[in-house]
């Protein structure tokens, strides 16, 4: 199915307390990787599909950037970090 | 006077802002979410709860509910809007109110009697407030910290918008303290604690006079009659 991939994640600057209680309980889990303290850190953000019966058009992720931008995220604590499409 | 409090699916305390209204001596009207009518109400209060289960960010959808048109286009005319809690958040996604509201810094819900001060009594709702008058509000959420960018807090620090200030314990890292908000005209108002928790006697925070007796929630209220009245 044609789509379009909306991705959002929290800003940088602020704390992602599920990001924070995920990389906690994965220490305690003694996750190889975290027992080495590879992973410093887990950010949890959203991924949004807007699915379509149709091929998509470049106005098509116009207006999927426009519709991240001011409804499916809020550019004061999140960004649109990335807008892709599957054919 | 007819004061409206909208219902969008996931509000709980639209009926305890209706009582509210009946206390300090306004009619209260249900405003439904999916109906852009407003009833000729002279007010609006979009009260606390979880609209919409707080699905995408908090207030994010009940902002694109058909009510909010007409309310949004009514609060640029000068319409008087409190938001409560979850109406707080709902003016910020309204882009009606500045800034964002994200989860509690320590991130566990919060529930307690909050002192405020009141710092700013130039509004439809705090006209009866002296000016940084201590009141004692309840508090109960869970995404009440308060953000904003640099020029944003500038801004309002400024414009003397802030409107509640957090007394003795910033509850959930609010950036300045910042507990409520107010536009340029002063007819909009957000706040994260629920003044209608604290309108009758036995039923609101304690004061040192006895317990359950605070009442400072009355007077939101009281001064947006008030500001009707002498309008």
């Amino acid at each position: 199915m044609p789509k379009i991939i909306v991705e959002v994640m929290p800003k940088e600057v602020l704390l992602d307390p599920a990001g924070k209680s995920v990389m906690n309980a994965l220490h305690r889990k003694g996750h190889s990787a975290s027992k080495k303290s590879d992973i410093t850190a887990v950010r949890i953000g959203k991924r949004i599909e807007l699915h379509f019966d149709r091929e998509i058009t470049d106005k098509d992720l116009a207006d999927a950037r426009e519709i991240g931008e001011s409804f499916l995220s809020n550019g004061v604590i999140e960004d649109v970090v990335k807008i892709s499409s599957e054919n | 006077m007819k004061i409206g409090v909208v219902t969008f699916p996931g509000t709980l305390d639209d009926r305890d802002a209706a009582r509210a209204v009946r206390l300090a001596g306004g009619e209260a009207v249900s405003l439904w979410h999916a109906d852009t009518n407003l009833h000729k109400v002279d007010a609006v209060v979009l009260p606390g709860g979880f609209s919409y289960g707080d699905y995408l960010r908090c207030g994010a959808i009940a902002a694109q509910a058909p009510v909010m048109e007409s309310i949004i286009k009514a609060a640029n005319g000068g319409l008087p809007v409190l938001g409560i809690c979850n109406g707080f958040q709902v003016l910020v996604e309204s882009h009606l109110l500045p800034g964002g509201l994200i989860r509690n810094e320590h991130q566990h819900f919060i529930c307690r009697d909050q002192k405020l001060i009141v710092e700013s009594n130039t509004t439809a709702w705090t006209n009866e407030f002296e000016l940084n008058q201590e009141i004692t509000i309840p508090l109960k959420n869970g995404e009440g910290g308060y953000i904003a960018t640099d020029e944003t807090l500038k801004r309002l620090e400024g414009e003397g918008l802030i409107t509640f200030r957090y007394k003795e314990v910033n509850p959930n890292g609010s950036m300045n303290d910042i507990a409520g908000l107010r536009n340029e005209r002063g007819n909009v108002v957000g706040l994260m604690p629920h003044p209608e928790h604290a309108v009758e006697p036995g039923f609101g925070p304690d004061t040192t006079v006895a317990m359950r007796s605070g009442v400072d929630g009355l007077k939101f209220f009281t001064s947006v009659i008030n500001s009707l009245v002498n309008a």
